[in-house]
């Protein structure tokens, strides 16, 4: 079949057929031209303070804030090639190419002529870079224009300066310096040594580009700057770092989560060919932030032996007190704590009272298990440890935090860490944690030699940081017309404080804000309660973490909802959305909002509405769809981005799911690159599909029951949706940017089950729908 | 001592021959290309080619492929423009990128098998490549276009 005889096939096509300029980025020429003595000098005294102008974000409350220093970021060489720090981690989102980017265009820099040199986990120096939260652009895009204009100010001083001439007759254009009056240019490569003494402009001097002379910003013409590396095996993943004299190490791990060692034989081990020592790794008593699990690593000439090596140990645990955790009775209890009142998070008129007076009270009670991250590349990294000094290679979300946990760890000074980033061959909030990095220093230490650390796929499903269990348990009261009255939303779900602190029973407000607090819809009477549950195994973030079951749980009562009163669910969606207002949150304790100034981003129902109607015109909401499919419509605000998805699916008389198609509308504020949001939301469309299929990681006797990817699969392509339409709502003047990465999950399963509903009356009210459908 | 043929080079082993391939090329040849996923065949990151058909390397031992041409993303294309390889960046396919080379060299053996597979024999050929990123849509549309000859 040829690919433009079908017009479903060709949707969402033609517009990727584009010349992609290419630009390969070689390693060395980058040091090169961060080694040219004359341009911007790097080590720079730091110049932290907050980002300014027309919005304000929370990036200064993030550890070490916001750097808005050009000699930090840029450097220019006298070739004129302009060298680049991307300081955030890449894990797929583009962030490496498109911060960058931001950059270059502030600078009018011509890209082709641009590299990209990934810094060093050194928050003192580049400012906050822990890569999760969804914070990348939302935090950076003004930092990075500030820090390109900034340093365009300087070549525009430099060439005003040599040709005598006042600076504002000069203006830089594409790589070079030019002065009109005189037809004179000169090429940035010239300017950078005197651009380099010129003075860093003051913040509130600078003068930004106007947004109509993007050449770059909002395109998305630009390819990611690893794409050539990717698709010929040369980029770097942590697994992929080769030291001389390196060793290659695998761990067994305690199979319980606060189990101990308690005996072990290496001597069949030992007699594996490459094997060449075996021996205990420290572990920490739980919980204990990332700190490693402990057990007995497996060292050897290559991995292959070291796996090998460690499937011939005997090794015995002490359990302790997570021994008993199972997930059937942990379930029961969860729902026995939901259907019981709890810490009163939000209240707002007297929900008690409205759901007594109602004509009808309807409620559902939602489950969604336990989930691992399971990014393609298991967690792996090499440390190289030498006295008192440290270097790790990883692919980590959080340098900074990695390069805090390794001094600590290893009792040395921060300054004597040097963390390399490599890239992430996907993260998803696991690699946030930087266990496996730790564990690879101690062995190194203990080695006085480079180790290289792999986490089996095994180690992966069952030593995860958890996505927790949850049950949304929701009771919405309608009157005599229908309209809803009353809502009251209990959360029961263990929480990632757990992780942190002992004695933990209530999730923090970074997870009460997910979905929960500030669900936007105009109801009079509202109440959301937090009852108790405590941890049993490590709980972490997972992309789009607490919104996942409150997205689904809201929107699937929604559907509920449209159901009962006999509605259209996007009728029913916009009724309960209500009128476009910016939601008052002043009943809520801590609203916490992404930890982003209400003033700048409060949750505005106007452009919730927005991201449903766009989707239900792109998306053809209402059309025909032949017997045994059915269409469904959920919405979310999440990371502050408002995204409204329609899945149409398909059940066949086996009650064997297929979706042929996927429309999502996205409002993420001001953008820098759609192609990647476009990637972002068609993955999110596949991992949603993913979760909502299969995804479920059980305990039996405190040990995780699944090992690899045919006990927790995941989506393959022959099930993938046919067709999966991304429509990104064009930003107001000055509307700030907002979250990308996570968003675009949290409305998937609820579309997909309000859309199994449609299809077949089937109300799915339990993640994943494994076998539910079938007959 | 094994002597083995990678990207028309001559490799050889005198450790343990039931040592898979995939670490053999890793850790031993430094061809870190072809990427560890899942050791048992169920998500794709190690596809590479061993004569003329996909295999997981790391299922394959080195024994396995003596006598016999393996080649990996190093040697697809001298310059990295295999039609594949093309698509995939005019497409900008990858995300992380980690499951890419697994995909590419699978989609390369479809290609040598059947050089205009249908939207059915695409999916089919490559459901045992896992992206967990999710590009499986521009995966499906690379391959079009990289049997298309655009």
């Amino acid at each position: 079949m040829n690919i433009l005889a079908n017009p479903r096939k060709l949707r969402g096509f033609e517009q990727f057929v584009r010349p992609i300029k290419v630009e390969k980025v070689s390693r060395r020429s980058m040091l090169k031209a961060l080694g040219i003595a004359g341009g911007f000098v790097l080590a720079a005294p730091v110049m932290s303070r907050p980002a300014f102008a027309a919005y304000q974000t929370g990036a200064d409350k993030m550890p070490h804030g916001t750097v808005v220093d050009p000699r930090v970021f840029v450097a220019i060489a006298p070739d004129g090639i302009v060298t680049i720090v991307a300081h955030r981690a890449e894990m797929g989102t583009g962030v490496r190419t498109s911060l960058p980017l931001i950059v270059a265009e502030e600078m009018d820099a011509d890209w082709s002529r641009v590299r990209v040199q990934q810094a060093h986990g050194d928050e003192v120096k580049y400012g906050n870079q822990d890569t999760d939260g969804s914070r990348s652009t939302r935090h950076y895009l003004l930092p990075m224009r500030q820090i390109g204009a900034s340093a365009r100010t300087m070549l525009e001083q430099a060439a005003a300066k040599r040709w005598g001439v006042p600076v504002t007759e000069v203006k830089a254009v594409n790589h070079e310096v030019l002065h009109d009056a005189s037809g004179r240019r000169i090429g940035f490569g010239d300017l950078a040594a005197d651009a380099g003494k010129e003075q860093v402009p003051a913040i509130d001097s600078l003068k930004l580009k106007d947004p109509k002379n993007f050449r770059y910003l909002g395109k998305g013409e630009i390819g990611i700057v690893d794409l050539h590396d990717i698709t010929t095996g040369k980029a770097g993943y942590g697994a992929d770092v080769r030291l001389p004299g390196m060793k290659y190490a695998v761990i067994a791990r305690p199979p319980v989560t606060g189990g101990k060692l308690g005996s072990f034989d290496s001597a069949d081990a030992m007699k594996v060919s490459g094997v060449e020592k075996v021996m205990e790794v420290k572990g920490w008593p739980w919980p204990s932030k990332f700190q490693p699990l402990g057990g007995v690593a497996v060292i050897a000439r290559n991995t292959g032996a070291a796996i090998k090596g460690r499937d011939a140990l005997k090794v015995t645990w002490d359990d302790g007190a997570n021994g008993k955790y199972d997930s059937v009775a942990y379930r029961a209890m969860l729902e026995d704590a939901a259907r019981k009142p709890g810490l009163v998070v939000r209240k707002e008129g007297d929900v008690d009272a409205a759901l007594k007076s109602a004509d009808r009270v309807i409620v559902g009670e939602y489950y969604l298990p336990h989930l691992a991250h399971v990014s393609m590349e298991p967690p792996a990294a090499v440390a190289d440890v030498k006295g008192d000094r440290a270097e790790i290679w990883a692919p980590v979300q959080s340098p900074g935090g990695t390069r805090e946990d390794v001094a600590k760890t290893l009792g040395i000074p921060e300054d004597n860490v040097t963390i390399n980033m490599t890239l992430l061959g996907g993260g998803f909030g696991r690699k946030s944690k930087c266990d496996f990095a730790l564990e690879a220093a101690l062995l190194s230490k203990e080695l006085n030699a480079p180790v290289k650390v792999q986490w089996t796929r095994e180690d992966d499903v069952r030593h995860d940081f958890l996505h927790t269990v949850s049950v949304e348990r929701i009771e919405a009261g309608l009157d005599k017309n229908g309209k809803v009255i009353a809502w009251r939303h209990r959360s029961v779900a263990p929480s990632i404080a757990s992780t942190f602190a002992a004695g933990t029973v209530h999730q923090a407000p970074f997870e009460l804000g997910m979905g929960l607090i500030d669900m936007p819809f105009e109801i009079a009477n509202i109440q959301c309660e937090n009852p108790e549950a405590a941890a049993h195994t490590r709980i972490g973030w997972f992309r789009s973490v607490s919104n996942i079951p409150r997205a689904f749980a809201v929107q699937s009562m929604v559907g509920e909802l449209a159901h009962v009163t006999n509605r259209d669910q996007k009728e029913m969606l916009l009724e309960l959305i209500g009128s476009p207002r910016i939601v008052d949150l002043s009943s809520v304790k801590d609203p916490w909002n992404y930890g982003e100034p209400y003033s700048s981003y409060p949750i505005d129902t106007a452009r919730l509405r927005r991201v449903v109607e766009l989707v239900a015109d792109k998306g053809g909401w209402g059309r025909s769809v032949p017997k045994g499919h059915g269409l469904g419509i959920a919405v979310h605000r999440s990371f502050v981005s408002y995204i409204a998805t329609i899945v149409e699916v398909a059940v066949d008389e086996k009650g064997k799911l297929t979706v042929p198609q996927v429309d999502t509308a996205i409002d993420c504020g001001t953008y820098v690159n759609p192609e990647r949001i476009q990637s972002q939301i068609e993955g999110a469309a596949i991992m949603g599909l993913s979760l909502a299929k299969y995804g479920e990681i059980t305990f039996k006797d405190g040990k995780v029951q699944q090992k690899n990817l045919d006990d927790f699969p995941l989506l393959r392509i022959d099930e993938a949706p046919l067709v999966t339409n991304v429509h990104i709502v064009p930003p107001g003047p000055d509307t700030p940017p907002s979250g990308v990465g996570e968003p675009g999950v949290p409305p998937f399963a609820p579309a997909l089950i309000n859309a199994i509903f449609a299809a077949t009356g089937k109300r799915i009210r339990a993640l994943p729908i494994g076998k539910q459908l079938e007959t | 001592m094994i002597k083995l043929k990678i990207n028309g080079q001559e490799h050889s082993w005198d450790g343990d021959p039931n040592l898979s391939l995939l670490w053999f090329l890793r850790d031993e040849a430094g061809l870190t290309g072809t990427k560890y996923g899942c050791g048992v065949a169920l998500c794709g990151a190690c596809t590479v080619i061993v004569d003329k058909e996909a295999a997981r390397a790391c299922i394959t031992s080195v024994s396995d492929v003596v006598g016999r041409e393996v080649t990996t993303i190093e040697g697809l294309h001298a310059t990295g423009d295999h039609p594949v390889q093309k698509a995939w960046r005019q497409l900008n396919v990858p995300q992380c990128g980690f499951c890419q080379v697994g995909q590419i060299m699978q989609a390369a053996a479809l290609l040598m098998e059947n050089p205009k597979p249908s939207h059915d024999q695409i999916r089919e050929a490559m459901s045992g490549n896992l992206c967990r990123c999710g590009c499986y849509q521009r995966i499906e549309n690379a391959i079009h276009l990289a049997s298309m000859g655009v």
